[in-house]
């Protein structure tokens, strides 16, 4: 169906209007509905990264500092920042660390906050056995610092121990 | 062909109208975003560590107390109907499905479901836990995912990073990887011009809303999925609750419309639903947007108790099973856009008839 109103395009807004009891129907393109007041804001809002993404790519991220920023290549997944421009995605978990700075950053501007306050996590198994491989490890050496009599070096490795513990 | 029966209830249980608030809302779906650590996220894998992650994801999910029965679909192994069919049960998203234009299918796309609960695989992110709720039911619907996420993750290392928190694909979900949504019907609302007000309103408290199929799609049928946008510098509690006490303000001002409609324009809202109850019981060609708007009549005239013949449920089966994909399946072959006009106008005749008495 045809707009009523241009006659051109496509009628996508149907508006009944009740007054004095009448009822009276319309259908309109989008544009002369505007251009009769008739909201349609129920449009899909735009995604929240969609016009970071826009900004950044316009200004680039801060002139030369991110010239260099840009050749950084991600350890793991060989991911650079322009990559994470054009897609909006990072490439990998070892991306937080590597562009941590920026991403710290971008946080703040995307979500309003970079800090997490959410459920704790601990991994499982692999990094538990680490973790206690790495207290029997310090455990040794507070056993032989102890026999060498070296207090400080013991008293920071008991710290340690506890924290890990 | 599709096997949706190995699911109880066929997926769909939590569209059986016994929520809270059934008749506005229809439903709630939390969802955790996580990835498994020491593989590149899924946009960036490769095809090997795609299926290395869901080989890995298999092992661990078999252990998991409430997923030993869980039904494993293969989506890089099914036709193209039986991921829309699953798409359009809300069980798996557009672009795990591989419907996505801009997301081709990917290798170890996959979903292990069970009845209220679904753990999708290879999406963007490595892991999309969700679950999912009839009616409005944020903390039930968090309850079950997370304990689904702690017996997980304490069987599979996720990442993790200890400022930002859970590490997802995308820094909008980073953190507690969390988006709760509910899907809600504001018909009042569109009527009585009162949505765009409620609409800004929700994104000045840090909520968003979109589609009937989440991100990127339409509203179509005054149906709207309201869900937090921010995932980060806020606790999953507190997320809830914003979110709870703003859905809840919702309802109200819905219900108010609705009793304005009546008050101030009674029999010109009664007729015009009546009129979406007859279009929908005599017309041979229904399009979806067509069928979505009338059902979206029909569902506020039931709310308004004008017409007593039809349940919510059949309103939310007519919803899922009037789509595409589902017709197709149904009729037991491809249909063209005329033929899937015609099976759905039918359809809902037969299942209108069914309920509430053949007409003449």
């Amino acid at each position: 169906m045809l707009c009523e109103s241009c006659k051109e395009r496509d009628a996508v807004v149907y508006v009944t209007r009740i007054e004095n009891d009448g009822v009276t129907q319309h259908h309109l393109c989008e544009k002369c509905a505007a251009a009769q007041g008739v909201e349609t804001t129920i449009a899909t809002p735009k995604h929240p990264l969609g016009e970071f993404l826009q900004a950044v790519q316009q200004q680039g991220v801060g002139g030369a500092a991110s010239a260099a920023a840009d050749t950084l290549r991600c350890s793991f997944c060989n991911g650079t920042m322009a990559d994470f421009r054009e897609t909006g995605r990072w490439g990998c978990a070892r991306c937080y660390t590597n562009f941590e700075a920026a991403i710290r950053d971008l946080l703040r501007r995307v979500q309003g906050s970079h800090r997490h306050v959410g459920r704790p996590y601990q991994a499982p198994m692999g990094d538990h056995m680490e973790q206690s491989a790495l207290i029997g490890e310090l455990k040794d050496r507070l056993r032989r610092a102890i026999e060498a009599e070296q207090f400080e070096v013991a008293a920071d490795l008991r710290d340690r121990i506890r924290v890990l513990e | 062909m599709l096997d949706l029966s190995l699911l109880p209830d066929g997926g769909v249980g939590w569209l059986d109208a016994s929520g809270q608030h059934a008749d506005i809302v229809l439903s709630t779906r939390i969802r955790l975003a996580r990835n498994v650590d020491g593989y590149a996220f899924t946009g960036r894998a490769r095809d090997g560590e795609r299926l290395r992650v869901l080989a890995q994801v298999r092992d661990a999910i078999r252990g998991v107390a409430g997923m030993t029965d869980a039904v494993l679909y293969r989506l890089d192994e099914m036709a193209p109907t039986g991921r829309a069919l699953l798409h359009e049960r809300h069980l798996v998203s557009k672009e795990l499905a591989g419907l996505d234009a801009q997301h081709p299918l990917r290798s170890g796309a996959a979903v292990f479901l069970t009845d209220r609960t679904g753990v999708m695989v290879n999406e963007e992110d490595h892991l999309r836990l969700q679950s999912l709720r009839s009616g409005f039911a944020l903390h039930d619907a968090f309850a079950g995912v997370d304990q689904l996420d702690r017996d997980l993750g304490g069987r599979l290392p996720y990442s993790h990073h200890p400022e930002f928190g859970f590490l997802t694909a995308c820094p909008t979900n980073v953190g507690t990887g969390m988006r709760a949504s509910v899907l809600i019907h504001l018909p009042g609302l569109v009527l009585t011009k009162e949505i765009a007000k409620v609409l800004a309103s929700l994104q000045q408290m840090g909520l968003t809303y979109r589609g009937l199929y989440g991100e990127g799609s339409e509203v179509v049928g005054n149906f709207f999925q309201i869900s937090n946008q921010t995932t980060l510098g806020r606790s999953e509690e507190e997320l809830l609750d914003q979110l709870h006490r703003v859905v809840g303000h919702v309802v109200e001002r819905e219900a108010e419309a609705r009793r304005v409609l009546v008050r101030d324009a009674g029999y010109i809202i009664e007729d015009k639903l009546w009129r979406a109850f007859g279009t929908l019981r005599y017309a041979r060609s229904l399009t979806f947007d067509e069928a979505m708007n009338y059902l979206s009549g029909v569902r506020l005239a039931v709310g308004l108790k004008l017409i007593g013949a039809v349940s919510v449920y059949t309103l939310n089966k007519l919803l899922i099973f009037s789509q595409a994909a589902h017709l197709a399946h149904a009729e037991g072959r491809a249909l063209t856009e005329s033929e899937t006009n015609l099976a759905r106008a039918r359809y809902v005749r037969t299942t209108l008839d069914e309920e509430a008495g053949p007409v003449g």
